[in-house]
C-alpha cells in the first residue's frame, strides 16, 4: 500500500538521551506523529531537598554532561539570588567566557557529530576517519577548543570544579589566558572552513512561524544574563518566569508541555538569533549571510545554521573578553565574594546551548535546599517540536517510507534535543517493550 | 584475550540513567581517540552513530540501573559481551542516582511529576556493577580520562587492570596544594580513591568522593574521627566550626557513595 506508512524509531540515534519517534500514515493521510521522551527519570528536584547549597550546585551540574557549565551557573545564580550575594565584574566576565566555551563545544558536537551525517548520507562521522580525516580532526579540534576554553575558566568543562557561590576557587594565569586568545584567533580558519562546508548543505525548505523566547541583555548578545523576552514583543524579569511560562500535563499524554502565555514556543540558537541578531559580532553576521540565515527565520532546520553563527560569535567575543580580563588584570582579592548564608528563594536563568534554562531554589536558614524546580530547554521545545512534526510530515508523506522517516528524524535532530537534561519531561510509557 | 581472532575487537557503548558526560569526555580525547579506534571497530554508540549491532566483544556501559527494563537490558549486554566495563561513577558506584534511594518512591514521583508520576517504571538505583559482574571499572564523575585510556589498553592486551588504591591526599600533596582542612572546609580526599590528579582540590573545590572509597575504607571510623575523640585536631576543628552532626558528615559521603541496599535483587523485584 503506497498510502500507508509506519515509522517506529526506538531510541533515536545521534541525540543526547533517549527518545522515540513514531508516525502513522493511512491512505496518504498523516494520522499521528510524535517524539516521545523515554529517558529514565533521575529525580533531581526531589533528591536535592535537604542538601546544603554547595552540594546543590555540585549535583546540579550533573544534570547534563554537555551543558554542565549552564546548569552549574543557573544553580549558582539561583543560590546567589536567594542569599543576596553580589558578584563582581571579574567573576561576571569569567563566567561569560566559560559560557562561550560551552556553547562552542556543544554546538560543534551537534553540527559535526550529530547533524552532519544526515546530510552526508552516513550513519556517523566514524567512516570519515579514513575518508576525510581532516574534517574529523577539524571537528574534534573545534570541539576541544570550546571544551578547553570552559576548562581554562572552570577547571574542567564536564563538570566544572572552579566555580563557587560568589566567585571562583581558582584564577587562571595571564599566560594561559593569552595562549587561549591565540588559539581562539587561530581557530577562525577552522570555523571559516566549517561555514563553507555547511553552506553547501541543503537545509529542507520548511517554515512555520512560532513564538521565540530567549534572554536579552541591553549591552551584549545574551547567554549568561538578561531579562526574558519573546518575539511577541513582551519581556519579564527572569525571576518572574512563571508568570509567562507554564508547564502542564496535556491528557492523554503524561508529558509536561511548556507554553509561553498559552502558546507553544521555541528556545535555543534560532530563537536567540531571531531575538538578538543585531548584537552578533561582524564575523558572525557574515557567517549568517553565507549560510543563508536571514532574520526572522521560521525554518527549524536552520537551528543548525544558527548554532554555527553563534560559534563564530562566541569565538569573536571570547577574544574580546580575554582582552578585557588581561587589561584589568586578574585580582585574587576579587576572586571570591562574601557569601552570607540565609533563607530565601532565588531564580537563576541562563541561555544553555539548547535554550533558556531556569533553576529555582528555596533555601532554609542554614542554606539547605527546601524545594527545587528546573525548567529545561528541551522540555520547553517539546510542544513546538511536535507542532513542527505535524506541520512538516504531510509535505513529505509522498516520499518513500525510508526518506519519510529520515526527514522526520532530521527535524528532531535539528532541535538538538538534550534529553538527559529533561529532569521532568519524561513521558511514562515507551511505545516499545525494552 | 582476542589474540586468535584476526578481526578487530568490536566495541559498543551503552548508556543508562546518567548525564552522558562520560561518553562526551571520551570524545574529548580528540586525536588520541582516533589512535585507540584504529585498534577496534565501533559497532554501537547511539549518541554518535545510527545502527547498532548485537555482535560485540567489549561493552562500555555508563549510567545507573533505575528501571526494571534496564535490568533486562544490562543482563543481555552482559551475556553478549566478552568484556564489560562500567564507565564512570554512575555505572561504577551509583553517583547521585542512588540518592533517590533515601526517599520513598511515591514521594519522589509525586514531587517531580505530580499525579502523572504513578505510571513511571522506577526502582531503587544501582550502579551497573551491582547488577551484573563487570570486568573493568573506570571511576570518576566524569570518568577519568587517563584511566579510560589505561583500561582500554589493558583490555586490548588482555591484562587485568588494578586501580590505584591510595587516597586523593597523595595526589593532592604531589600538587603542592594547601590542605582543604587548612582552608576550613570538609574534604573527602582522605578516604577517596585517587586517580583524578586531585583536580577538584587543585581548582579550589573540595573532594566529594566521585572515584569511590579506597578499599576497606572504614567509613564509621572516618565519621567518628571527624566528629569525636581521636580525630585529627585540625579536622575536628573544621567540623566543629560548621557544626556538622555525624549524620551530616555521612550525608556528604552519600553524594557519590550512598550505601547500596544489601538486598540487591530483592530491591529490584519489590522496588516500585
Amino acid at each position: 500500500m503506497a498510502g500507508d506508512k509506519s515509522v517506529r524509531v526506538h531510541h533515536l540515534t545521534r541525540v543526547e538521551g533517549h527518545g522515540d519517534l513514531t508516525a502513522e500514515v493511512r491512505d496518504g493521510r498523516l494520522e499521528d506523529v510524535r517524539f516521545t521522551v523515554v529517558e529514565a527519570p533521575r529525580f533531581f528536584e526531589a533528591i536535592l531537598r535537604g542538601r546544603p547549597y554547595d552540594e546543590v550546585t555540585h549535583i546540579a551540574s550533573r544534570i547534563c554532561g554537555i551543558c554542565a557549565v549552564s546548569h552549574k551557573c543557573a544553580a549558582l545564580k539561583a543560590v546567589e539570588a536567594a542569599f543576596g550575594t553580589e558578584i563582581g565584574e571579574q567573576t561576571l566576565l569569567l563566567r561569560r567566557l566559560a559560557f562561550h566555551g560551552e556553547i562552542v563545544s556543544s554546538h560543534i558536537l551537534h553540527l559535526y557529530f550529530l547533524a552532519a551525517p544526515d546530510f552526508l548520507g552516513l550513519p556517523s562521522v566514524l567512516p570519515l576517519i579514513e575518508k576525510d580525516r581532516d574534517l574529523v580532526l577539524r571537528a574534534m579540534r573545534l570541539k576541544k577548543l570550546g571544551y578547553d576554553l570552559a576548562a581554562l575558566v572552570a577547571g574542567r568543562h564536564t563538570h566544572p570544579v572552579a566555580m563557587t557561590v560568589g566567585g571562583f576557587g581558582f584564577l587562571q594565569s595571564p599566560e594561559d589566558l593569552s595562549a587561549m586568545r591565540e588559539r581562539l584567533a587561530a581557530s577562525l580558519e577552522d570555523l571559516e572552513a566549517t561555514v563553507q562546508l555547511f553552506g553547501t548543505l541543503k537545509f529542507p525548505d520548511f517554515h512555520r512561524e512560532t513564538v521565540y523566547v530567549s534572554l536579552r541583555h541591553p549591552l551584549h548578545y545574551a547567554f549568561y544574563d538578561g531579562e526574558v523576552v519573546s518575539s511577541l514583543g513582551d519581556a519579564i524579569p527572569a525571576d518572574r518566569y512563571a508568570e509567562a511560562i507554564e508547564e502542564a500535563t496535556v491528557p492523554p499524554s503524561t508529558a509536561k508541555y511548556a507554553s509561553w502565555r498559552g502558546r507553544p514556543y521555541m528556545v535555543g540558537a534560532l530563537a536567540r538569533v531571531n531575538n538578538n541578531h543585531e548584537q552578533l559580532g561582524p564575523r558572525a553576521r557574515e557567517a549568517a549571510g553565507e549560510l543563508g540565515l536571514s532574520v526572522p527565520c521560521f525554518n527549524p532546520f536552520m537551528i543548525t545554521a544558527a548554532q554555527l553563527v553563534e560559534c563564530v560569535h562566541c569565538v569573536e567575543e571570547s577574544i574580546e573578553l580575554i582582552e578585557r580580563l588581561l587589561d584589568r588584570t586578574l585580582r585574587d582579592h576579587e576572586r571570591q565574594g562574601d557569601v552570607r548564608v540565609g533563607s530565601g528563594r532565588g531564580v537563576g536563568a541562563v541561555e544553555a546551548p539548547r535554550g533558556i534554562l531556569f533553576h529555582e531554589y528555596e533555601l532554609d536558614h542554614k542554606g539547605r535546599c527546601r524545594t527545587a524546580n528546573h525548567v529545561i530547554p528541551t522540555a520547553q521545545n517539546l510542544a513546538n517540536l511536535d507542532a513542527d512534526l505535524r506541520a512538516y510530515a504531510p509535505g513529505i508523506v509522498e516520499e518513500s517510507e525510508e526518506s519519510f522517516r529520515q526527514g522526520l528524524e532530521m527535524l528532531v535532530r535539528a532541535y538538538d534535543p538534550c534529553i538527559s537534561c529533561s529532569t521532568h519531561v519524561a513521558r511514562a510509557k515507551s511505545p516499545y517493550p525494552d | 584475550m582476542m589474540g586468535k581472532s584476526r578481526r578487530k575487537p568490536r566495541v559498543a557503548f551503552f548508556d543508562f540513567a546518567c548525564c552522558e558526560g562520560c561518553q562526551l569526555t571520551v570524545l574529548s580525547l580528540e586525536e588520541r581517540l582516533l589512535d585507540l579506534l584504529e585498534h577496534v571497530e565501533v559497532v554501537a554508540w547511539r549518541e554518535v552513530m545510527t545502527g547498532e549491532s548485537d555482535d560485540y566483544d567489549i561493552a562500555f556501559c555508563e549510567g545507573s540501573i533505575t528501571q526494571r527494563r534496564d535490568v533486562e537490558r544490562v543482563r543481555r549486554i552482559r551475556e553478549r559481551a566478552k568484556v564489560l566495563v562500567s564507565l564512570g561513577a554512575c555505572a561504577s558506584i551509583g553517583c547521585h542516582n542512588a540518592l533517590k534511594n533515601r526517599w520513598p518512591m511515591k514521594d519522589l514521583l509525586e514531587t517531580v511529576y505530580g499525579e502523572a508520576g504513578a505510571a513511571f517504571d522506577t526502582i531503587p538505583a544501582r550502579p551497573v556493577a551491582a547488577v551484573v559482574p563487570v570486568d573493568y571499572q573506570v571511576q570518576g564523575c566524569p570518568a577519568s580520562l587517563p584511566e579510560f585510556v589505561q583500561v582500554f589498553k589493558h583490555i586490548l592486551t588482555g591484562q587485568p587492570y588494578r586501580p590505584p588504591n591510595q587516597p586523593v591526599c597523595v595526589e593532592c600533596k604531589l600538587k603542592d596544594n594547601l590542605c582543604v582542612y587548612e582552608r576550613g572546609l570538609v574534604c573527602l580526599g582522605p578516604v577517596t580513591r585517587c586517580g583524578c590528579d586531585a583536580v577538584c582540590t587543585t581548582y579550589g573545590d573540595v573532594c566529594h568522593g566521585c572515584r569511590g572509597l579506597v578499599d576497606e575504607a572504614n567509613l564509621e571510623a572516618a565519621v567518628k574521627g571527624l566528629t569525636r575523640q581521636g580525630a585529627h585536631s585540625l579536622m575536628a576543628a573544621v567540623v566543629e566550626k560548621h557544626g556538622f552532626a555525624p549524620e551530616e558528615i555521612l550525608a556528604k559521603f552519600s553524594v557519590y557513595n550512598e550505601p547500596l541496599d544489601e538486598a540487591g535483587e530483592e530491591a529490584v523485584s519489590h522496588g516500585g
